[in-house]
């Protein structure tokens, strides 16, 4: 293995990190949104929205992220109607193509992990919060929604990491995230083992401390799942 | 022992003709109940007489077919839908009500994320929007009262199901309510548990708390309440003061029913 490359592929590779996070951080924090909002749909007892959202989740659980990016891409671009409309200035930017696409992906994906979260609560606790005289809004925020992030963070840690390895695939519409890189170097060296390694190693390392981040978080917010720690000193336990 | 108060005294809580039905059922089937102020009206009846959903019927967590609810002057104000559903006609008038009623659940339901001192002060400084700092004194006071300050920064899954109790207790005490509803508050209980619970009702109805019991302890009903309702199958069998009933009622059915 050649160091002096390797060395040098990391430092290129390195410098294109703040895209691939930025492309992972948009994008997860604009389809928790998203994803809220289709787990409230699918709960909301109407029926309309309901189907509304299992379409939605259907079609974009069930096509490939690939074919996602690009049919906002190259797609879109195709109808003049498109072009003349106010969108244009962002869908004419692989970036937002990039971060529209993953959105809408992750969203149908994170959609079903909330509301498997709003339905874990248990329904005495609503109820007591109702019976409170909590108006509904705030029996939500106050009550159901951190009992529910709770149960689901295990789930939605999984979906993060998903959504950093998928931002390689915005390499393919231009985007010179760390593969777009990679793949840039690649081509004109073809020396694909080094380059490769060293975009896995670069991968591995982001998802490992959002890994630590996800699990540190989980911990902060579950300290009623653990055995008490005591504050108030047990008489005759100070001397 | 027994709080009886005079008949002069104004009414607390005043339920008239209530109906309930789930689908072809029909749970309640007129019942009407008053109770006054700092009265302990004790609800007797098998299981299936309709005695939890009369409880849940007045603060509206089942909405009633028919029939009115009153707690102190308010009437719940009610409306009918297209379809002839009975639902409230103004939703923020039941939630002032319902902040007037604390009620304790059989199974607790603490609200598990929150320490048994988050439990206490949520809804007083969220719902009643009072200071923070009066509402912790407050709750702190309430937890002494019941007998668990010491466990105020502890979970909810770290206490008895007898300590739950008592936190709930608490809990729908620091809403300062008019009138306190018990949803079977022993009945999840083991039996070395009732004790600490019944003894700080008992403590309740000294105070002169107006409070509505459904429960299955005879003792409780005959020693502590002002007035016993026995329902059965819908309706209102017997009502009247423990010493009455409990020794010349002449509901045969009652009477089968104290037997045991």
């Amino acid at each position: 293995m050649d160091w002096t490359f390797t060395l040098e592929t990391f430092i290129s590779l390195v410098a294109a990190i703040p895209l691939t996070l930025q492309l992972a951080a948009t994008s997860i924090l604009l389809g928790a949104f998203l994803a809220l909002g289709l787990a409230l749909l699918r709960l909301s007892g109407v029926r309309v929205l309901d189907w509304f959202a299992r379409f939605y989740v259907f079609v974009f659980r069930g096509t490939p992220l690939l074919v996602q990016i690009f049919l906002i891409y190259y797609g879109l671009s195709q109808f003049p109607a498109v072009r003349h409309t106010m969108l244009w200035p962002i869908l004419r930017e692989p970036y937002w193509c990039a971060v529209i696409a993953l959105t809408l992906n992750t969203a149908a994906y994170a959609s079903e992990i909330i509301r498997g979260g709003l339905v874990s609560v248990p329904h005495g606790q609503i109820e007591a919060a109702r019976a409170c005289g909590m108006p509904r809004f705030m029996v939500f925020r106050r009550i159901v929604l951190p009992l529910a992030i709770r149960q689901a963070l295990p789930g939605y840690g999984n979906e993060m990491i998903s959504m950093v390895k998928a931002t390689s695939l915005a390499s393919i519409i231009t985007l010179m995230e760390v593969t777009g890189v990679a793949a840039k170097i690649i081509s004109e060296t073809y020396r694909a083992i080094e380059v490769f390694i060293v975009a896995g190693v670069i991968y591995l390392t982001i998802n490992f401390l959002l890994t630590r981040l996800v699990h540190v978080v989980e911990y902060m917010l579950s300290p009623h799942l653990r055995a008490p720690r005591l504050r108030t000193p047990v008489q005759g336990e100070s001397k | 022992m027994n709080a009886q108060v005079p008949a002069t005294t104004p009414m607390a809580l005043d339920v008239k003709d209530l109906h309930k039905s789930f689908g072809n059922v029909e749970v309640l089937k007129g019942i009407s109940l008053r109770a006054r102020e700092g009265e302990v009206v004790s609800i007797l009846g098998s299981s299936g007489s309709g005695k939890s959903t009369l409880l849940r019927c007045i603060n509206l967590l089942e909405v009633p077919d028919s029939g009115d609810v009153t707690v102190g002057d308010e009437t719940i104000r009610m409306q009918r839908t297209r379809d002839g559903k009975s639902r409230p006609a103004d939703q923020a008038q039941v939630e002032r009500i319902r902040s007037q009623l604390g009620m304790v659940f059989q199974s607790f339901n603490l609200w598990s994320h929150k320490t048994i001192l988050e439990n206490v002060i949520e809804a007083p400084i969220h719902v009643q929007k009072r200071p923070r700092k009066e509402c912790v004194e407050e709750a702190e006071a309430l937890l002494a009262k019941v007998g668990i300050a010491e466990k105020r920064d502890h979970y909810p899954s770290h206490l008895s199901g007898g300590q739950q109790q008592r936190a709930a207790i608490a809990r729908a005490l620091a809403m300062r309510p008019k009138v306190m509803l018990f949803d079977e508050p022993t009945s999840a209980l083991d039996p070395e548990l009732v004790g600490e619970v019944l003894r700080v009702m008992r403590g309740l109805a000294e105070e002169g708390r107006t409070m509505l019991v459904v429960t299955h302890e005879m003792g409780f009903a005959r020693d502590v309440s002002s007035r016993v309702v026995f329902l059965h199958k819908g309706l209102v069998e017997e009502d009247g003061r423990p010493e009455h009933v409990f020794v010349n009622s002449k509901s045969e059915r009652f009477k089968q029913f104290i037997k045991g």
